[in-house]
């Protein structure tokens, strides 16, 4: 319990600090759903996905080596931060997820569960 | 709590929160919003032996990244391909915010920028340019007898 009072608390300040917001491609087909998320910079080690009740949660953090004494003299990318949250439909199971983070690019898929796939029902006489 | 990426003076720092605040208002705030168009973005910053460009630019093979400098132009060039399934399979696109396609982006370079000493990195999607400044140009800290 109290255990869970910590997450809700981490994830009330996570959920407030200022994040850039990634571009996304989200297809869907039969088995289910596929994300993939721009995330240049963040380690895996810096990287959470997780599903809390209906909703999926991306929260990256960049992890970028910079030499010190630097000034910057032209900046498009103002955060070391992503955050997405995007809010999940019931046929989904989120037991049922992957994700595998490749060269700055999350890529999640969540399996449909098995009720709402599609069936093709045989017709008779 | 909250920092620059790539802190610098006051100004920047007012126009930065200026930003934030906006953004707080906005139903969607993207990345994409800031530099509307541009893959990959730019983050460009000094030190004093350096020039350090950053490109995020995630999802390449890094074999396939074109890194030139010419007449003191650095250019970045290449091609990133789409996620998105081909039409006939039995799929539908329901987010498609990523960019896919050829990109190429250029950034005028200080004279006192060595083309020789050079050096490019790709970890995590983001392409590291370091590229020296002349021997010459560098600071030097002169004995006193």
């Amino acid at each position: 319990m109290a255990n869970n009072d910590a997450r809700i608390a981490r994830e009330a300040q996570a959920a407030e600090q200022p994040a850039l917001v990634p571009p996304v491609d989200v297809i869907e087909d039969t088995e289910g759903i596929t994300l993939y998320a721009d995330l240049p910079g963040v380690p895996k080690e810096r990287l959470d996905v997780h599903i809390d009740g209906e909703v999926l949660v991306i929260d990256g953090e960049m992890g970028l080596e910079m030499p010190k004494e630097m000034e910057a003299t032209h900046v498009e990318v103002s955060l070391p931060r992503y955050r997405r949250v995007f809010t999940l439909s019931r046929e989904l199971d989120p037991l049922r997820m992957s994700a595998e983070l490749r060269n700055g690019v999350l890529k999640v898929r969540i399996h449909k569960a098995e009720h709402a796939r599609p069936r093709r029902i045989q017709v008779s006489g | 709590m909250d920092f620059s990426l790539f802190p610098r003076d006051l100004f920047a720092e007012v126009e930065r929160l200026q930003r934030q605040l906006q953004q707080a208002f906005e139903v969607s705030p993207s990345i994409r919003g800031l530099a509307r168009g541009t893959f990959p973005a730019l983050n460009v910053a000094t030190t004093p032996q350096s020039a350090e460009v950053y490109a995020f630019a995630p999802g390449l093979d890094p074999a396939s990244i074109e890194v030139q400098i010419e007449r003191g132009v650095l250019s970045i060039s290449g091609e990133r391909e789409a996620a998105l399934p081909r039409e006939e399979e039995r799929s539908s696109v329901h987010l498609n915010e990523r960019f896919s396609g050829r990109f190429h982006r250029v950034i005028s370079l200080t004279d006192d920028l060595d083309a020789n000493e050079v050096r490019a990195t790709y970890r995590e999607g983001v392409l590291h340019v370091s590229i020296q400044r002349q021997q010459a140009a560098q600071p030097r800290r002169i004995q006193v007898n």
